[in-house]
This record gives C-alpha cells, structure tokens and sequence, in this order.
C-alpha cells in the first residue's frame, strides 16, 4: 500500500519535473531566439533536413488521405447525385484538419525521432558537455536551429500537404466519378474561408513548437548508453502524437467556439 | 589556484561528492586517484562548472565559481581546456572545425589564422593532414590526441584531463602521457587528471590525491604515494583484491542507484 501510494506520488513528480522542464526549455530557447550571432546556415541546413527532405512522404500520405477522403464520402453522395460536393468536402478537411494534423504526426515521426536520437547521442557521449566547456550554449547552438527550422518549414509542409490532398480527391472526383475539373475546382475554393487556412496554420505552428521542445527535451535529458537514447527517442515521439493530438482538440474546440468558425 | 571547499553532490540519495575539500596548486599537475565510479568525473565537471554542488564552493583565482551565472561562467570557461573521457569530439564537424571550434564560435580571428592554428595544435599532438576527416574516421587514440589539440587550442590557462589512457592501448597510452608532459612542460599550465591508471599517474604528476567515498583521504607527490602506510592508498596502488576497499561496495551502489 505504501509501496503503491509512494510510486503514485513518483509519478506524479515526474509529471510536474515535465512539465517544468519543457516549460523551461521552450522559454529559454525563445529566450536565445533573438541572441546574436544568427547562424543562417545552421538554420538552413535544418530546414533542409526537416522540410526538403519530408516531401515525399508527406507527399505519399496526403494524396492517399485526399483518395481516401474522396472514395469514402463517393459512397454516400453517389446516392444523393451530389458528387461535385465531394470537393468541398476534402478541401476542407485537408486544410483544417488533416494536412496540419498527419503533416505535423508524420514530422513527429520522422524529424523528431532523429532529433531526440541526434542529440541524445551528444548527451551520453559528453559532445553537450564538450560544447559547453567550448563556452557555447547547447540550447542557441543545438536547440534554436531546429526549433526555428520547424517553425517555418511546418506550415509549408503543411500547405502542400493540404494541396496535394486536394489534388488526391481531384484524381478521384474527375478521374472515376465524372465531375467536370472546372466545378470540381469551383467546389474547392467557394467553401474555403481564409479562417480554414488560417486555423490550419496556427495549429502547425503550435505543432512545431511540441515537436521541437519534445524532442529537444528528451534528447538533452537521455541517460547513458545506447538503451538510454533508445527509450528517450520512443518516448519524444509517444508524447508528441499525444500532445499533438490533445492540442488539436484545444485547438479546434477554440476556435469553434471563440470565432465562429462554422 | 582552485580551492575546492565542503563540496557535496548526491544524485538521488546517492552521495557522490560528500564535504570534499582540497586545493590544487598553479603550474602543478595534479592526478586524481581513484576506483571506476567513485566520482571523478563528477568532481571534474564541478571544477568547469558542468555541475552544479548541492552545496560547497569551488573558487578559482578568488571566484567562486558555483555562483557565476552562465554568462560568467562563460567567459570563465574560456580559461579551461577538457579532456572528455571519450574525447567528445562533434561527430558532425569535420577535425579542423572541431579543433577550432571555440576560435570560430567566439574569436574574431580570420578562418586563415584559425586554420592555422588549428594545424599548429594538431602538429603538437602529433597530426597531421587530417582536419578534413570526421572523427568517425579515426582511431580511438587519434581521438584522444585530437581531443587534446581542441582543448589546448584556446591557449587554457587550466587544462583538465579526464582518464586521458584509458581506452588506447599501452603504447598508445604511453604516447599520450609524453604528450601530457611535453605540453606542461612547454605551456606551463595547471593540470588536473583523474585516472585509475597508475603508470600514468606516476608519469605525469607532480602530486597524487586519492578520492574515496566522496572525500579526498590522501594527497602527495608520487614518491610519498608509493610510501605510503595507508592501507586504502597501499591497496588501490598496489591493485590488490583483498583490503579495506572490498567488491561488495560496488554491489552496495549498484544496488542503491537502482532504488533511486
Ligand atoms: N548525471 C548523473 N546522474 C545520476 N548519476 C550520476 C550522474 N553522473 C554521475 N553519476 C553517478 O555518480 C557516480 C560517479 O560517477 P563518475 O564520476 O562518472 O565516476 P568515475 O569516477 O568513474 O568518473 C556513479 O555512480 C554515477 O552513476
Ligand atoms: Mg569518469
């Protein structure tokens, strides 16, 4: 009883030590955002490895989302002759939900996984140690990079992800279920508002900002040895998809109900 | 001169550092004794700053070190050169980048004279050619050397050796102690170096301290080490099994890390 009130209460710490720590993590990182000097090639290289390099997949992903999308509502509006609403229907759902939400999970599992294994490895082999020795703060040289990375390169991939899942439901629509391209493209703009996009965008910004500080967080924290990185690397990217998840949920809910947003 | 005063650190409620107290002389080089585990690494990284005491001051040419804030500590640290244990070279920059990493991150010199340098303090540790290769690239006692040419690159006023021969082979190991002495003796720097070793200890120091159970139980030069009555000392030199310091400590910590 003691034994399980006591592992209650370490939990619990835990939670708290988290809580605090990433907290911390992201105010100092904002904190050495605007600190000279600015190393515009560091951050270019990120974003080459964070943005560039996710096309494909996030490519892969929102065509099929966008095929699938289609397909599945065809079912339904076949039956009521309503086929050119499909359209509506996908653009929508790309841009306020699923192009922020499966781009920033496929980051999560892609960038953020090799974040937390990169600098992990620093970690427990003492490079982060060595960097500060070397008078240089791990967090503007390891950490603002990245962070400033994901920040802009989110919500591009984030865009494309929305266009190329429109593009998805317009094989489908035009290709199989006889929509004329003119409406099908009609059908995608006249619903979409600038708040759709917008919604998509704040929620890929916020996305970023989990992605980075989670990862960031456990990678700085791993403990020694290579099963130490291996279980903060399973653990960044556990706690992203749920915090990513959660947040989407906020997200939404809030502007559901502060804007109005249909 | 570093005074070490009262110094403590536990992690979890195992008590690493426990009102450790010792001084350490300018233009000596000092070797840390002590069994795998015991917190030489731990009072290193006090010593730079790396780790914060629970409580206690490590005060440096009249600083207490423990209380600067990071930009201090900063400016501060540019009078350290490190060894890491195992070497921590950046994996992803190239040798030359990583010899000159302070020079190019903090010093307004040209990427010339940087470059120079860099080659100057590679050809010191016996390198050459080589700063267009990832340290992937080398072999573990090249590592050691080039760790060694980043840490001296800065011109420290303080270099700090973290097992410098363990994980090289002895006569590599050896090579490396020259290389130790040789730039005390052209640099004529303050030098601390923790290790088990005894072959290096014996070559590089002027004095000998000896660290068990979180404190320092005994300090001298090596003539006065290999004296010594102490049993605890006389056991750990001499490598012998049976003695004061027994396994079942180590079983005991292993044990207690586990609870934490
Ligand atoms: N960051 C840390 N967190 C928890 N325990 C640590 C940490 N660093 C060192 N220790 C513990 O402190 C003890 C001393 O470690 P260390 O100084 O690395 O030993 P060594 O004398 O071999 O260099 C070890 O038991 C180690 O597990
Ligand atoms: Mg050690």
């Amino acid at each position: 009883m003691k034994r399980q009130i006591t592992l209650i209460g370490n939990r619990f710490l835990n939670f708290v030590n988290y809580i605090g720590g990433t907290t911390m993590l992201f105010i100092r990182t904002v904190g050495w955002v605007a600190v000279p000097p600015i190393k515009k090639d560091h951050i270019l290289a990120q974003m080459k490895k964070i943005g560039v390099d996710s096309l494909p997949i996030v490519f892969l992903t929102s065509l099929f989302t966008g095929i699938v999308l289609a397909l599945q509502s065809a079912y339904q509006m076949q039956k009521l002759q309503a086929e050119m609403y499909i359209a509506s229907l996908v653009a929508l759902s790309m841009t306020r939900e699923l192009g922020p939400v499966l781009t920033a999970l496929v980051v999560a599992g892609r960038v953020g996984a090799s974040i937390t294994a990169e600098l992990g490895t620093m970690r427990v082999t003492e490079q982060i140690d060595a960097l500060e020795t070397l008078a240089t703060n791990p967090i503007k040289y390891l950490v603002v990079p990245r962070f400033l990375a994901l920040l802009l390169m989110l919500p591009v991939l984030t865009i494309y992800a929305d266009i190329i899942g429109i593009m998805g439901g317009y094989i489908v629509g035009v290709g199989r279920l006889g929509v004329s391209s003119a409406m099908y493209m009609r059908m995608t703009w006249e619903p979409l508002v600038y708040k759709d996009l917008f919604s998509g965008l704040i929620k890929a910004v916020c996305f970023a900002v989990i992605i980075c500080i989670v990862a960031c967080y456990e990678g700085m924290n791993a403990e020694a040895g290579a099963e130490g990185v291996g279980k903060s690397t399973t653990l960044a990217v556990v706690t992203s998809f749920i915090l990513i998840i959660t947040a989407d949920c906020l997200i939404t809910a809030i502007f559901y109900f502060a804007f109005q947003v249909r | 001169m570093i005074e070490i005063i009262n110094l403590c650190k536990s992690f979890g409620d195992h008590k690493v550092l426990d009102n450790l107290s010792f001084n350490i002389q300018t233009g000596e080089t000092t070797v840390i004794i002590g069994r795998s585990g015991c917190g030489k690494s731990v009072l290193l990284k006090h010593i730079v700053g790396l780790l914060r005491p629970d409580s206690g001051q490590v005060i440096i040419d009249g600083v207490d070190t423990t209380k600067l804030n990071e930009r201090g500590l900063n400016r501060f640290r540019m009078k350290f050169g490190m060894l890491f244990q195992s070497a921590a070279l950046f994996d992803s920059l190239t040798i030359g980048e990583n010899v000159g990493f302070a020079l190019y991150e903090h010093s307004n010199m040209s990427r010339r004279d940087i470059a120079k340098r860099v080659k100057e303090c590679l050809a010191m540790v016996g390198l050459h050619n080589i700063e267009r290769l990832k340290p992937a690239e080398l072999s573990g006692g090249m590592r050691k050397r080039v760790g060694l040419a980043r840490a001296v690159c800065v011109n420290p006023q303080i270099i700090l050796y973290d097992e410098p021969t363990t994980g090289v082979d002895p006569i590599m190991g050896d090579a490396v102690n020259e290389l130790i002495v040789s730039l005390h003796d052209k640099l004529k720097i303050t030098a601390i170096a923790v290790t088990h070793d005894m072959v290096s200890a014996y070559k590089i120091a002027d004095r000998i301290a000896m660290l068990y159970r979180g404190k320092i139980i005994f300090s001298g030069t090596p003539e006065e080490v290999k004296n010594t009555e102490d049993p605890i000392v006389h056991q750990f030199i001499t490598g012998a099994s049976v003695g004061p310091i027994t396994e079942t400590e180590t079983a005991e910590e292993a044990l207690r890390k586990r609870n934490i």
